[in-house]
């Protein structure tokens, strides 16, 4: 299927700019008209993955992070998040909940949290050439819903 | 970080307002951190009802200061919880913790 619309961008892993990507996000998934809640689902699971990249995949310096965004007419919102780091040895455990490999201030459970609030998440990654991830998430027309 | 936070007998409350993120989980941690450790409260409140969202590191941020307060025998509450906070804290099996309902959060004044 062909997308209807689609965008990318690409910044730097600087802590600042996760808010910068759920912003990003929302604007671009207002082209499906998704309800408050959708929205709320979506914004925190994109927070996780592009925290992911900017803690773990590049620890000790500054990488690029890329965001490609997609929608399609049957209502589904696709959104990468690709970076170029160390990338992920193994993607089972590592999805696993409470599995982390960062310091106490972290509870391992950025990939639940995609999990649960999305509806398909998709991991690929190779040790030391980096991690995508892949969120889809519908959102179901407000018409369809008020019925 | 300016911190909204007050010490009524043995309870600290703290108020987080805003976002918690990663990028902004530091500084609160910080600034709770500083009021707790010379308080060393018997409770430890983290009021959430200013909070306008919230992603994993929040939760780190609870864990952390569960883990400060349990140095000293204290208890960790939290109030002011969305129900879509609360599902959040429930992934992490915080609910299994008691640190809500209990006390029943009405007993405590929130921000
Ligand atoms: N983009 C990435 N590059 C390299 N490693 C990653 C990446 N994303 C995740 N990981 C690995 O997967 C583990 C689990 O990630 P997850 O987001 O579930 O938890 P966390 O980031 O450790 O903690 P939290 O998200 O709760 O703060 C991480 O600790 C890290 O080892
Ligand atoms: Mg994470």
């Amino acid at each position: 299927m062909k997308p209807v619309n689609e965008m990318r961008v690409q910044f730097p892993s600087r802590s600042i700019n996760e808010r910068l990507a759920r912003s990003v996000v929302s604007s671009f998934a207002a082209g499906l008209d998704p309800t408050l809640d959708e929205l709320a689902d979506l914004r925190p699971a994109v927070s996780e993955a592009v925290t992911n990249c900017i803690v773990h995949a590049y620890p000790d310096c500054i990488g690029k992070i890329g965001l490609q965004m997609r929608m399609y007419a049957n209502g589904r919102l696709s959104v990468k998040i690709s970076d170029w780091g160390v990338g992920i040895p193994d993607v089972q455990q590592a999805m696993t909940p409470l599995y982390t490999t960062g310091g106490e201030d972290r509870a391992g459970l950025g990939f639940s949290v995609m999990e649960s609030f999305c509806d398909k998440v998709r991991v690929r990654s190779k040790a030391g050439s980096g991690t995508v991830v892949t969120l889809d998430k519908y959102i179901r027309s407000r018409v369809t819903e008020e019925v | 970080m300016e911190i909204k936070s007050w010490l009524e007998d043995d309870t600290l409350t703290v108020c987080i307002t805003g976002e918690i993120d990663h990028h902004s989980a530091a500084g609160w941690r910080t600034s709770i951190d500083r009021e707790a450790v010379c308080a060393h409260p018997a409770v430890l409140v983290m009021d959430f009802s200013g909070v306008t969202f919230m992603d994993s590191s929040g939760i780190g941020l609870v864990m952390g200061r569960y883990r400060l307060v349990r140095s000293w025998e204290g208890e960790l509450l939290l109030t002011g919880l969305s129900d879509r906070l609360r599902k959040m804290m429930t992934l992490a099996g915080l609910d299994r913790l008691p640190v809500w309902g209990k006390k029943g959060e009405k007993k405590y004044e929130t921000c």
